[in-house]
């Protein structure tokens, strides 16, 4: 492809592949993420006798630029000559296999895992399961990590002979010495048994599964729990008392927190696996231990699964066991100790009340809801008030407000800022359940308050939240309550309520429209130009650049354009220059 | 004269010092930790100037058969810098106040080294070939002319000189408002444990962003405070448990199975004070310094200023071993107390087999015990004595008034020469004993 006096096509290459080996890690990045326009040059020949080699010992780079090389090699196929020499990117991938960081090994076995499939049946047995066999045995238990997740990509591929051979090795590595590669194995021991044929699954995964499941490490245990989801799902129901439910109601029953949170973290995935019946006589009595955990971090990630625990039971017998088993521990929960828990079981038992209808829920469920409104805490009051909308669908909101509203007074004069933060991001959520009358009533005199809050983030969060609730109550329902008052802060003595003022201009005049823009705000804004704060009057210029569009031609030219004229000649330079960026930008220079 | 070091009888002869031999002594080449990793073919040094060296055991060579294994500087780099705490006005030395190796995983070595702040992961790693050939410059450097470009060039590895590389690969700041005293690795070898005065946190060795604290013994009014963490370890076979000791001369045993916080100890380890033995110092010198599990699993020792103790981890109330380290001192207790020596934080470690453990004294003096035999012996640390293989003649000190031949007075004991950072070989008899600036390593010699 290259001329004899020299080629400036190749040039662009040449840099590419000179900086392979910067010293500037950006450009070696650079060069690999473009790695296919190198190989594309220099031919499929070249790549796999020259490039290849290169990069097989290229790995005492940084970890970003390996996991580049990674990804790219796992869509190299075509580059090296297709399917046939596919077989040339193993040596490379194996390397990148073996090294100690985790994103990269595994970014490396996820490509091994793509080009298997490019593999014809016999490449795969000449060469790419080799390098499994390698890996497996490798000194290292990086390597050893690595191999685990090559186990199954091969397996369902390979003659019977060879199949017995990967069972083999990834039994050896169930029961390696080192935690990382039992962790590995047990991670991996799921997607295995899918691959398995029954038979195999019965006699080999199981006992496998079951001495993972009592390993000495808690890290290897927990694992375990996964894979119980996958084993049960591929396990006839017949089976699964006899091979499965003995480990997983240990499991739940584990001297460490860590492996009993685990099964309360993967309880729904857990209870679709196992069925409906195992679910009532095994895991309702199962569930409600861990909602009465000695531990506070599995308390709340069983409080996390109430909801769709409830959901998934089987619907005849659901009310009753809801009622009768798990209601009394939820109960208990509204009052634990620890605020995490509460704060979990707050998010999620709104959900209870579309399951158990409208009297259960009045009877019943009201009066948690009304203690979490109620609690200390403010996190759980919030959970409570952010999913309002599952109650409203039941019994409608008027029961809670009642008590809805001294919640939210409180929450909105809470002394942590955050708080007050996240309950006005609930505003325009309670002013659609609510109500406008209520609204006005209640809640108006609060989104007023915001406004001049002492934080800033407030302040601005208050802003955003009119815009909102003008969203919903419409333009003429501003008009009336809430841009006077808006307008109002722009004779305040403070300049930061004064710039409220231009703030709420800037965010209002959209969803007011033209009329309300031009008749009410655009006077007041206009006069602040003669604010004596600086801040102030460049404000103005900005917001008068943000109003602009909404405005007709005739205010631009006439009220508008003076006004910024005068500004851009203020002795202050930044009045000036967002008084000239508005000129420019409305085009009325 | 019968060595101590299990099994065998055996005498300690002379290896290798490492080390300037200037009297003067920079304060930031003075030793603050000494570590073996694993196999014993590493061993880590971390100093005040916050340098870690690491020396590699020589292959034993054929041709010389007497001469085993020396071990020699494979890498050196500045692991940590001095900083400045702005918000706080507080200096941040750079001393190294702790090294642990990591299980090896691959070719490469990895270890954690920690100041009193900040944790940090490196990678200890050898490259040994070279890319050649650029397509914009030719052998020398030269630029070539981009036009004249005929033909592309993929670089190619060629063979080059051992090169040892290390390179940071983690950082564990910001959570330790106390000063670190203990790392220590899980067994789970995906955690680790750090402690400072008040607080142990628990790491995950792949992140740095968060770390969980188990233990928080900071009460909520700080006049209230009547004890502190002096030092913390996790169980080398069981990932769940972790010990940690207290400046009350009490060890607590915690079960991380039990619960995310383990502000609750499962096991609490104190052994009665002899009433009669009560003094002004007696809590002052009760203070545990260092405390290490046995590589069984089975027991864990403690030093305080004046002994060892071996604790059965099945009995709490007392230790099963006791061993008097340098008892003479008790009488000089006040003096020790002036000088502030009595605050020295002596370290402690076990052999290969758990059969011995060695800690050091004053007057570059160490200690060892032999726990079958129950004999001790009390070696120096000197460069008089550095012919290779030479015989080190145990050391006798005197309480009394009258001086045998070879014996030391207590009086004439050199407080300034500590030895506070020792480390054996984790299956052989060869030790390494940190004098002030020097590094002794002394080894076995079998009769």
């Amino acid at each position: 492809m290259a001329g004899a006096d020299g080629d400036d096509s190749l040039y662009p290459i040449a840099v590419l592949i000179d900086e392979l080996r910067n010293e500037d890690v950006q450009l070696r990045l650079n060069s690999i993420k473009k790695l296919s326009t190198i190989a594309l040059a220099l031919g499929v020949e070249r790549t796999r006798t020259e490039l290849l080699p290169f990069l097989t010992d290229t790995i005492y780079d940084e970890d970003e630029v390996l996991l580049a090389l990674a990804e790219q090699l796992g869509n190299f196929t075509m580059l090296v000559g297709g399917p046939e020499y596919v077989h040339c990117l193993l040596p490379p991938l194996e390397s990148l296999a073996t090294v100690e960081e985790t994103v990269v090994r595994d970014k490396a076995v996820e490509s091994l895992r793509k080009i298997s499939q490019e593999h014809s049946p016999v490449d795969l047995e000449v060469h790419f399961e080799p390098l499994v066999k390698r890996l497996a045995s490798g000194d290292w238990f990086t390597s050893r990590t690595s191999a685990c997740g090559l186990f199954s990509v091969c397996y369902p591929r390979v003659s019977s002979t060879v199949k017995a051979e990967i069972r083999q090795h990834f039994r050896t590595l169930c029961s390696d010495d080192t935690p990382m590669v039992r962790r590995a194995a047990a991670s991996k021991l799921g997607e295995f048994a899918k691959v398995l044929e029954l038979e195999y699954v019965k006699s080999d995964i199981i006992s496998l599964f079951t001495a993972l499941a009592s390993d000495e490490q808690d890290s290897v245990r927990l694992l375990a729990v996964e894979a119980c989801v996958s084993i049960a799902t591929l396990l006839p129901q017949e089976d699964l008392e006899a091979l499965v439910m003995p480990t997983l109601r240990q499991a739940a029953e584990d001297k460490s927190w860590r492996v009993r949170y685990m099964v309360a973290d993967k309880f729904s995935e857990l209870q679709t696996a196992v069925g409906p019946e195992i679910t009532k006589n095994d895991l309702v009595p199962a569930f409600q231990n861990l909602l009465k955990d000695c531990e506070a971090e599995v308390r709340a990630a069983a409080a996390n699964k109430v909801k769709e625990f409830c959901e998934n039971l089987p619907e005849d017998g659901r009310e009753t066991i809801i009622m009768t088993h798990l209601l009394p521990c939820v109960k208990e929960l509204v009052t634990d100790t620890n605020q995490h828990v509460k704060s979990a079981l707050a998010s999620v038992i709104m959900g209870l009340s579309t399951i158990l209808g409208k009297d259960n829920t009045v009877e019943h469920l009201l009066p948690l809801f009304l203690a979490q409104l109620k609690d200390e805490c403010p996190e759980v009051r919030l959970n409570i008030i952010s999913n309002l909308d599952c109650v409203n669908e039941v019994i409608g909101i008027r029961q809670l407000s009642q008590s809805l509203l001294p919640a939210i007074v409180e929450l909105a004069e809470d002394a942590k800022w955050r708080v007050r933060l996240a309950i006005i991001e609930y505003m325009p959520l309670l002013a659609g359940q609510l109500g406008v009358e209520f609204f006005d009533e209640k809640l108006n005199s609060l989104c007023m308050a915001w406004l001049v809050d002492h934080v800033y983030a407030i302040r601005e969060a208050a802003t955003t939240n009119l815009k909102k609730l003008v969203e919903k109550f419409g333009p003429e329902w501003a008009q009336n309550t809430i841009v006077p008052k808006v307008l109002g802060m722009a004779h305040d003595p403070n300049y930061l309520h004064r710039m409220t003022t231009l703030f709420c201009v800037n965010s209002l005049s959209e969803v007011c429209g033209q009329d309300i823009t031009t008749k009410h705000m655009l006077p007041v804004v206009l006069k602040m130009a003669v604010d004596q704060v600086a801040n102030v009057r460049f404000n103005v210029a900005k917001c008068l650049q943000k109003i602009g569009p909404v405005l007709d031609s005739n205010s631009l030219q006439t009220e508008v354009k003076p006004v910024l004229e005068k500004l851009a000649t203020d002795q202050d330079m930044d009045v000036k220059y967002f008084a000239l960026e508005a000129i420019s930008v409305l085009v009325l220079a | 004269m019968a060595g101590v070091g299990g099994g065998n009888d055996f005498q300690w002869c002379f290896s290798q010092v490492k080390g300037a031999i200037d009297e003067d002594v920079a304060e930031a080449d003075i030793i603050s930790t000494v570590e073996f990793n694993y196999t014993g073919d590493l061993l880590a040094t971390g100093d005040k100037g916050g340098r870690v060296v690491i020396f590699q055991r020589e292959q034993e060579s054929k041709n010389r058969p007497l001469s085993r294994g020396e071990y020699n500087v494979y890498s050196t780099f500045q692991s940590h810098e001095p900083e400045f705490d702005y918000l706080k006005s507080l200096e941040i030395e750079e001393k190294i106040n702790k090294i642990r190796w990591l299980p090896q995983q691959n070719a490469a070595h990895f270890l954690l080294s920690t100041n009193d702040k900040t944790i940090k992961l490196w990678k200890i790693s050898e490259r040994d070939k070279r890319a050649e050939g650029y397509n914009l410059k030719d052998e020398d450097g030269r630029l070539r002319d981009p036009f004249r470009i005929t033909s592309l060039r993929v670089p190619v590895l060629m063979p080059m000189d051992l090169m040892v590389e290390a390179s940071p690969r983690r950082i564990f700041a910001n959570a330790h408002t106390y000063h670190i005293n203990s790392i220590s690795v899980n067994s789970d070898h995906e955690t680790y444990l750090s402690a400072d005065d008040l607080r142990i946190n628990l790491w995950h060795l792949e992140i740095t962003d968060r770390s969980f604290n188990i233990v928080d013994i900071k009460p909520a009014n700080m006049e209230e405070l009547t004890e502190v963490i002096t030092a913390a370890e996790c169980h080398p076979h069981q990932c769940n448990v972790f010990v940690y000791s207290s400046s009350k001369g009490t060890i607590r045993l915690c079960d991380m199975r039990a619960g995310a916080l383990c502000d609750r100890h499962s096991k609490f380890f104190e052994e009665p004070e002899d009433p009669s033995s009560r003094s002004f110092f007696s809590e002052i010198i009760s203070s545990i310094s260092d405390v290490k599990f046995s590589h069984s699993g089975r027991y864990m020792m403690t030093r305080d200023y004046l002994s060892v103790k071996v604790w059965d981890l099945n009995m709490e109330n007392r230790p099963v071993e006791t061993y008097q380290v340098h008892e003479y001192l008790r009488s000089k207790l006040c003096s020790l107390y002036e000088n502030d020596c009595i605050f020295d934080k002596f370290e402690c470690c076990w052999n290969g087999s758990d059969s011995a453990i060695m800690t050091g004294s004053y007057n570059n003096f160490f200690r060892m015990f032999d726990r079958n035999t129950r004999r001790d012996i009390t070696l120096e640390a000197s460069r008089e004595n550095s012919k290779p293989r030479a015989i080190l003649k145990p050391r006798k000190v005197c309480t009394g008034g009258k001086r045998k031949k070879d014996e030391i007075s207590v009086d004439s004991l050199d407080f300034n020469k500590k030895i506070l950072h020792t480390a054996w070989h984790p299956k052989e008899n060869v030790i390494a004993v940190a004098a002030t600036n020097n590094l002794y390593i002394f080894q076995d010699k079998i009769n």
